[in-house]
């Protein structure tokens, strides 16, 4: 079996170009592709293509109007809008003459198609504009052969070449001499003055097929002779099935199939009621030997990991480890200790998670919504044990991601069945499924302390005690990392049989919760304004030695500055209450003012303040809407969201008993974007991670109680 | 299974199902109205809000059977050309993130706004609380209720 994983980019291969069968001309994307550089694409007419035939290139049309293939998945983030916007920057097209269409999962073409860690438009910023810039050249290329003229006489404006002697041609009319000519290399990019299309508020290029109902979701897919299958999945965590008894689902109308697999059962059917009924009336006995997991079992171990030794044994790693905390901590006047959690959660995307799999003799044809194509096609060739170019992905418009469909158990399950059945399939979860089948946002404790000594910080401590999974590897080299001559990190974990995932900012987004409400408590302590202190400890951090600190002070200060500004924190309104946060995570620089009114003796967020520094800004409308949503998530996560366990078995199952935030508790919020010609930086989730402390600091100025659980909500019931 | 005879969208149809088919289902995998979304199956997030008879109504909680002569609009018949002044709001607002839960959400302002003309931003909440959003975009959509609202 042959794997493909994602090519390096090469400048060699930069482009392939062809004429179309239509007219016009097509410009791969193979920018990253290191071989065949020479070899031209085949011609193909675009104008054939459909749902089922979806290619990655830029197509100029013989009336100059432009296609552009999106590469990347699209969650919700925003890239289908974005990412074509850099090429038509610098192709120099007016957006209103751009098509976009979702890319196809093409490794051969593209790169990092993939939609997690907030890194799509930082990793497309040079090359998608190279790509629009190259065809421009080539444009230019054509239409100065044509004249007998120097291409440099020639200049672009809005798809229109134009020569000094005021000649001037549409790119549609020299698209098809274009795409012969070699290509050009070396060129040099706008600079950010010159941006026509970057820094323009553009809407979503999907909003009239959203607002219509249009079919774009994988739940929207549909082909001839596809069945539908919901899987029984085991109820508990560690259970495993022992048999079943089908005949009452077999005689249910319209369901025409059960097939178990490993400890799952299908339930094969017409139509999606049919499958749920059929479902419903299966009998099934669990060996629930193993299946001994509750949040009471979960939150023992990780106490006792945090009170036991910061040893191998007791499972720590250490993450980090500057000067001496130990002896800082012995010498100390006063050392403030605090041990924050947080629950599990689920992702619960609006669209439940699905996939559609056809496997046959000659392919294995997947659609779907899916974060990973390249992961999921190697794992379903793997399980299939096919040839990867045998494996024909096409991912479809997501209903939310937020780091589960990053996972391609789904798309593997479609896979299985349709491998059994030997029928087009597609698996959908209930919402009941979607909530219990796991990887969720694992529990998590932090325990962190400081030393003081005369009135001054002199160690930090942060040991971290999770559920399975721990904090990656930059984390340690965020604030307050260079902050404290003596500084330490260490993390372990309790393997459990639940299983965990990112969610949306992964481990960032509690991890702030937990440093920044202890900042704020030892500005407390100490006495001194929170703000001061945080500024103070980030200078210290320019002074200091470490080249592995990951943000830039001066940029952390600067957002720092700007929220305080404009939310003129210390003076709320009578009322009001304010709170504090600073963070940096997926490369950007975040702060953040929480202002709450207590309600019938609940804290109710009303407004949020936030200063973000992602460098340039590609397209406000879409960075409005991304980082809106961060904070709305983060208020929902740290006041409502907990899922709990008992013996293994998840212990909320749909909406009614899993509680997400509404229109009635989400604020008003202000944001400030910094103005920067600095390259972009993502923003799916910097503006999650900050919030909830920031709300937890208002809550604290209002109440005087210092939470350090969430869902902050259990503690005012 | 037993033949209903259902009003989607000003159109007649003919549907085969057994009595409880919820309507949801009915209209995305018998009619192929894929446009209303499942999110809960019950009558939690409003993922699934239709018309029925002029009211916002979860198609998750109502079965076909029950139905009887009543006429039904999904977004897919909501205005001929996609410009009911709410979808115009939604689009001038750029509302959608994910955009999975928006018809559900435009179907239920389009709705409130027909009994309600011009709300205050209080009503409006309390209005739209019952749809989830788990992209956030509740600023997004308060903005174009109101908006909407002005522009009928
Ligand atoms: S699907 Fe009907 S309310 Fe959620
Ligand atoms: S836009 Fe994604 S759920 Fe509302």
């Amino acid at each position: 079996m042959k794997k493909q994983e994602q090519n390096g980019f090469s400048r060699r291969g930069f482009l392939k170009t062809a004429s179309l069968v239509s007219g016009g001309m097509l410009i791969g994307f193979n920018f990253f592709t290191s071989c065949d550089s020479d070899t031209p694409l085949e011609a193909v007419d675009l104008n054939s293509l459909n749902f089922n035939e979806f290619n990655a290139y830029i197509q100029i049309s013989n009336e100059g109007k432009v296609k552009i293939f999106s590469p990347n998945p699209e969650i919700g983030q925003g890239v289908k809008t974005s990412m074509p916007m850099l090429i038509a920057e610098e192709l120099d097209v007016p957006w209103e003459d751009v098509l976009v269409v979702q890319g196809k999962w093409d490794t051969d073409h593209f790169q990092n198609q993939y939609a997690g860690g907030s890194e799509g438009i930082k990793k497309a910023w040079e090359p998608l504009r190279q790509t629009g810039a190259t065809a421009k050249q080539m444009l230019i290329n054509a239409a100065a052969a044509r004249w007998s003229v120097d291409a440099s006489e020639c200049h672009v404006e809005n798809g229109i070449i134009i020569h000094t002697s005021g000649k001037k041609i549409g790119y549609g009319e020299v698209a098809v001499e274009a795409a012969n000519l070699e290509i050009p290399e070396g060129l040099s990019l706008k600079e950010p003055k010159d941006f026509k299309i970057i820094g323009q508020e553009i809407g979503n290029v999907d909003i009239d097929a959203i607002i219509t109902g249009k079919p774009l979701f994988g739940l929207d897919y549909k082909e001839e002779g596809m069945v539908y299958a919901h899987v029984l999945r085991p109820p508990a965590f560690g259970q495993t099935l022992v048999d079943y008894e089908d005949s009452e689902t077999r005689k249910t109308t319209g369901v025409l199939d059960v097939i178990s697999f490993g400890d799952k059962i299908a339930i094969i059917a017409e139509n999606n009621w049919a499958a749920m009924k059929g479902k419903k009336a299966l009998s099934t006995n669990w060996d629930s030997t193993n299946a001994t997991e509750s949040t009471d079992f979960h939150n023992a171990k990780l106490y006792a990991q945090l009170n036991g030794p910061l040893t191998e044994a007791n499972g720590y790693t250490t993450m980090r480890s500057d000067g001496d905390v130990i002896q800082a901590f012995v010498d100390a006047d006063k050392v403030v200790k605090r041990i924050y959690s947080t629950p599990f959660k689920p992702h619960n995307c609006m669209e439940p998670m699905n996939f559609f799999a056809d496997v046959t003799e000659e392919k294995v044809r997947l659609v779907g919504p899916i974060q990973t194509p390249t992961w999921t096609a190697n794992r379903v060739a793997e399980l299939l044990d096919r040839d990867i170019q045998e494996i024909d992905l096409r991912m479809t418009r997501m209903g939310g991601g937020f780091g589960r469909r990053l996972y391609g158990d789904f798309a593997l399950e479609a896979a299985e069945i349709s491998n059994r059945i030997g029928k087009p399939v597609q698996v959908v979860f209930s919402r009941e499924d979607d909530m219990t089948a796991g990887t969720y946002r694992p529990a998590v404790k932090y325990q962190i302390e400081a030393s003081i000594k005369n009135n001054k910080l002199t160690g930090y401590q942060l040991r971290e005690a999770g559920i399975t999974d721990n904090m990656y590897s930059l984390i340690p080299n965020f604030f307050p990392q260079g902050s404290f001559e003596n500084y330490k990190v260490d993390v372990a974990n309790y393997q459990s049989n639940i299983t965990v995932g990112a969610w949306r900012a992964p481990v960032t987004n509690f991890h702030a919760v937990a440093e920044q409400s202890f900042f704020d408590e030892l500005a407390k302590e100490l006495d001194v304004d929170p703000v001061k202190l945080r500024k103070e400890l980030i200078t210290n951090a320019k002074s200091s030695p470490s080249e592995e600190r990951l943000y830039e002070p001066d940029r952390l200060i600067g957002v720092i500055d700007l929220v305080v500004e404009k939310s003129n924190f210390g003076n709320p309104a009578p009322g009001r209450f304010q709170g504090f946060a600073s963070y940096f995570c997926h490369n950007t620089h975040v702060a953040e003012v929480a202002e709450i009114e207590m309600e019938n003796g609940f804290p109710m967020v009303k407004k949020v303040y936030c200063a973000i520094d992602c460098g340039i800004v590609v397209n406000p409308l879409g960075a409005q809407n991304q980082v809106r949503g961060g904070i709305i998530d983060g208020i929902g996560a740290a006041m409502y969201g907990e899922l709990k366990f008992v013996d293994g078995k998840p212990q909320s199952r749909n909406f009614h008993n899993y509680r997400m935030i509404r229109m009635m508790e989400t604020p008003e919020i202000e944001i400030h974007f910094v103005d920067s010609n600095v390259a972009p930086t993502g923003l799916g989730e910097p503006a999650l991670p900050p919030v909830g402390a920031a709300v937890n600091n208002a809550i604290y100025a209002a109440t005087g109680k210092r939470l350090t659980s969430i869902p902050f909500i259990q503690h005012f019931v | 299974m037993a033949s209903y005879s259902i009003s989607v969208n000003g159109k007649a149809h003919t549907v085969t199902a057994d009595a409880d088919t919820p309507l949801l289902w009915v209209l995305r995998d018998h009619l192929n109205y894929v446009g209303t979304k499942y999110g809960c199956g019950i009558g939690q997030c409003g993922a699934c809000t239709v018309h029925i008879d002029g009211n916002a109504t979860r198609s998750c909680s109502i079965n076909v059977a029950e139905l009887g002569e009543k006429s039904v609009v999904t977004i897919e018949g909501l205005a001929p050309n996609g410009d009911h002044p709410v979808q115009k709001a939604w689009k001038e607002v750029d509302v959608p993130q994910c955009g999975y839960c928006q018809a559900g959400q435009i179907m239920t302002a389009a709705s409130f706004l027909e009994k309600n003309p011009s709300p205050s931003t209080s009503e409006i909440r309390q209005a739209m609380h019952g749809n989830i959003c788990r992209c956030g975009a509740y600023n997004g959509i308060e903005k174009a209720v109101k908006l909407a609202a002005k522009s009928q």
